[in-house]
C-alpha cells in the first residue's frame, strides 16, 4: 500500500517498467489533484463502487491512467499488487481504462475529448434525479483542442450545471502544437466560474474542489508540472509514452521527490 | 515504416512546394528535420481531428496537396464525416496517413484499436486505399499516388514482410500461382500467408492497393472459385470487392481477419495475432478447409 505520493510515484514507476508501456509523465503531473480528491473531496465506496450515493469523477485524459490507478488502489477498490498487471494481455489495468473492467472508472476514455462531455451528461442526469452527487473530470491542455470539450462547456453552462467542475491539467504540453491563451478567460466567456491554482499545492487543491453552491459550473485551471516529482521526466516531451528500462529504474526510483 | 513515412515526406516536401503535412501531435520528434526545412508547409496543428480534415480540404481548395497523420482511430474514425464530405464530395486530392492500424497498439486498449479503418474509407465514393506490407512499398505508393489529386488513405502498420514487392498502384502482385484454392492477402500479412500455404498448389495474390481494388488479376487467376482472403482489418472487409470481381462465377469465398468484437485484453500485438487466430498455422487450416469445399 501507498502511503505517501512518493510511494506511489514508486508504484507507477515500477509498473511500467514492467510493462514496458506507460504515459508516466502525464500520471505524474495530475497525481496530486487526485491525491486531494480521493482524500476528503469526493464521496466513493469501494465496498460498492456503484454506490448511486457516490461522486463521479471522469479522468478525461486516459492515457494517464496509471495515475488512476494508482489513487483507486490506495483507496481500496483493488490491491495495489495489482498495477504489477497494467497493459497485459491477462490483467484489466489498459494503457487506457476501462469501465467495465476496473471498479471506481466511471467512463472508458482514452480518444481525447470524449470524457468532459461524458461527465456533462452524467451531471446533466443527476440533476435531472435531483441527486446531491457532484461530478469532476479532468481534461489535459492538449485536450482542450478538441472541439467536443467546447461543446460539452456550452451545454453545461446553458443547463446550470453547477456540481459539475472540470480542472485542466495545464502542464502547457499542448503549447507545442496549439497555444490555449488565456484559458481563464476563455472558460468565462462560456459563463463559467474560474478558478487558478497550483495543481501541486494541495491546499490551493483542496479549495478549488470543495462542494460549491449554486448553477455555474466551475473550471479549474491547474498549473501543473508534467513528470512533476521525478526530475529527469518534468517537462521532458521524450517521456511523454515511455516506460524506463530495467537499468535505468533504481535511478529513477532515485529522483522521486 | 514510420521511419520510412518521414525520409518519403522530406524527399517530397523539397520536391513539390505543394505539400503541406498537418501532424496531429505525433511524429513531432522524428519530423523535427522537416520543421526546421519547410516551417510553413511542416505543421504541428493540434490534437483536433475533425478541424484538421476540413482545413486540410481548404488547402487543397487553394491548390495545396495536404497530408494528415495521426493514429488510424483518430484520422479515420473521429473526422470520418469531414473525410466523407469535404474529402470525397468535393472530389479533392489529399493524403490520411495513419498508424496503429487494427491492434497494433494492443497496450492502449480499444481507443486506439481501429480494424474498421478499411471498411470505413471503402464506404467513401473515390477513396484510394493502401495497405503497403514493406517501407519501400510505401515510399513507391506514396510516390505514385502523390498528385493523383485524390483522396488518399495509407495504412502504415507496425509490422512489415521481410522482402519489398515491386508494388504498382491498382494492381496486385502475383505472388505464386498454383492449381489450388486462390488466397487474396494484403500488406503485412503476405509473410505469414507464405509460410501457410508453404509447399501447396495454392495462388497467391499480394494487394497492397485496396481501392480501386483490381478486378482483372483476380478475374484472371481465380482458378474454380475457391477463394481465401486473408486481411490485416476487420474479417470480410474484401468481401464485397471480391464477390464483385468475381460476379457471374460460382465461389467459395472463406474470410479471415480480425474478429468483429472488442477485443478487450491488452499485451502485445502478437499477443492479438494467437488470440484472434491469424497465426500461420490457423491460416493453414483455414486453406486446407477449403480443398475440402
Amino acid at each position: 500500500m501507498a502511503s505517501t505520493l512518493r510511494d506511489l510515484r514508486e508504484q507507477i514507476l515500477r509498473a511500467a517498467c514492467a510493462a514496458g508501456e506507460g504515459h508516466i509523465a502525464s500520471a505524474f503531473s495530475i497525481l496530486d489533484i487526485l491525491w486531494v480528491l480521493y482524500h476528503g473531496i469526493l464521496r466513493h465506496n469501494p465496498a460498492n463502487p456503484a454506490d448511486p450515493a457516490r461522486d463521479r469523477f471522469v479522468l478525461s485524459k486516459g492515457h494517464a491512467s496509471l495515475g488512476i490507478y494508482g489513487i483507486l488502489a490506495t483507496r481500496g477498490f483493488f490491491p495495489m499488487e495489482e498495477l504489477k498487471t497494467f497493459a497485459s494481455s491477462s490483467g484489466r489495468l489498459g494503457g487506457h481504462p476501462d469501465s467495465r473492467k476496473v471498479p471506481g472508472v466511471e467512463a472508458s476514455t482514452g480518444s481525447l475529448g470524449h470524457g468532459m462531455p461524458m461527465a456533462a451528461g452524467m451531471a446533466l442526469g443527476l440533476k435531472i434525479r435531483k441527486s446531491s452527487s457532484r461530478v469532476v473530470c479532468i481534461v489535459g491542455d492538449g485536450e482542450c483542442n478538441e472541439g467536443a470539450v467546447w461543446e460539452a462547456a456550452l451545454l453545461a453552462a446553458h443547463h446550470k450545471l453547477g456540481h459539475f467542475t472540470c480542472v485542466v491539467d495545464f502542464n502547457h504540453s499542448g503549447d507545442r502544437a496549439l497555444m490555449l491563451g488565456d484559458l481563464a478567460a476563455k472558460f468565462r466567456s462560456f459563463d463559467w466560474d474560474v478558478v487558478e491554482i497550483d495543481g501541486h499545492d494541495h491546499a490551493q487543491i483542496e479549495a478549488a474542489l470543495k462542494p460549491h453552491d449554486g448553477d455555474v459550473p466551475r473550471a479549474v485551471i491547474a498549473s501543473t508540472i508534467k513528470g512533476k516529482g521525478c526530475k529527469e521526466m518534468e517537462n521532458n516531451p521524450a517521456w511523454h509514452h515511455k516506460a524506463p528500462k530495467v537499468d535505468e529504474l533504481e535511478a529513477m526510483l532515485a529522483q522521486l521527490a | 515504416m514510420r521511419k520510412q513515412f518521414v525520409t518519403t515526406m522530406e524527399r517530397l516536401l523539397d520536391e513539390d512546394p505543394r505539400l503541406v503535412v498537418l501532424l496531429g501531435d505525433i511524429g513531432v520528434f522524428a519530423f523535427r528535420h522537416a520543421f526546421q526545412k519547410h516551417p510553413k508547409r511542416v505543421i504541428n496543428i493540434g490534437i483536433l481531428e475533425q478541424a484538421t480534415v476540413s482545413v486540410a480540404a481548404g488547402l487543397a481548395k487553394e491548390g495545396f496537396i495536404p497530408l494528415f497523420h495521426s493514429i488510424a482511430p483518430f484520422v479515420v474514425e473521429r473526422a470520418f464525416e469531414q473525410i466523407k464530405v469535404d474529402f470525397g464530395y468535393q472530389a479533392l486530392g489529399g493524403h490520411f496517413v495513419s498508424v496503429g492500424g487494427s491492434y497494433d497498439y494492443a497496450a492502449l486498449g480499444c481507443s486506439h484499436h481501429c480494424p474498421g479503418d478499411v471498411e470505413l474509407m471503402q464506404a467513401v465514393p473515390g477513396m484510394q486505399i493502401l495497405a503497403p506490407g514493406h517501407p519501400a512499398e510505401f515510399d513507391s505508393l506514396m510516390s505514385q499516388t502523390f498528385a493523383s489529386g485524390k483522396p488518399t488513405y495509407h495504412r502504415l502498420s507496425e509490422r512489415s514482410n521481410s522482402e519489398a514487392r515491386p508494388v504498382t498502384f491498382g494492381k496486385a502482385e502475383i505472388e505464386q500461382l498454383g492449381s489450388g484454392p486462390v488466397i487474396v492477402t494484403v500488406g503485412p500479412f503476405l509473410d505469414r500467408v507464405i509460410e501457410a500455404s508453404s509447399g501447396s498448389d495454392a495462388t497467391i495474390l499480394y494487394y497492397t492497393t485496396l481501392a480501386p481494388f483490381d478486378d482483372e488479376t483476380l478475374r484472371e487467376h481465380a482458378g474454380d472459385g475457391r477463394i481465401l482472403c486473408v486481411e490485416p482489418f476487420y474479417e470480410g472487409t474484401l468481401a464485397a470487392s471480391i464477390t464483385n470481381a468475381l460476379r457471374g462465377k460460382r465461389i467459395a469465398l472463406s474470410s479471415m481477419g480480425v474478429p468483429r468484437r472488442f477485443l478487450t485484453d491488452y499485451g502485445h500485438a502478437s499477443y492479438h495475432d494467437a488470440a484472434c487466430g491469424l497465426l500461420a498455422a490457423d491460416i493453414r487450416a483455414r486453406l486446407d478447409e477449403l480443398r475440402h469445399v
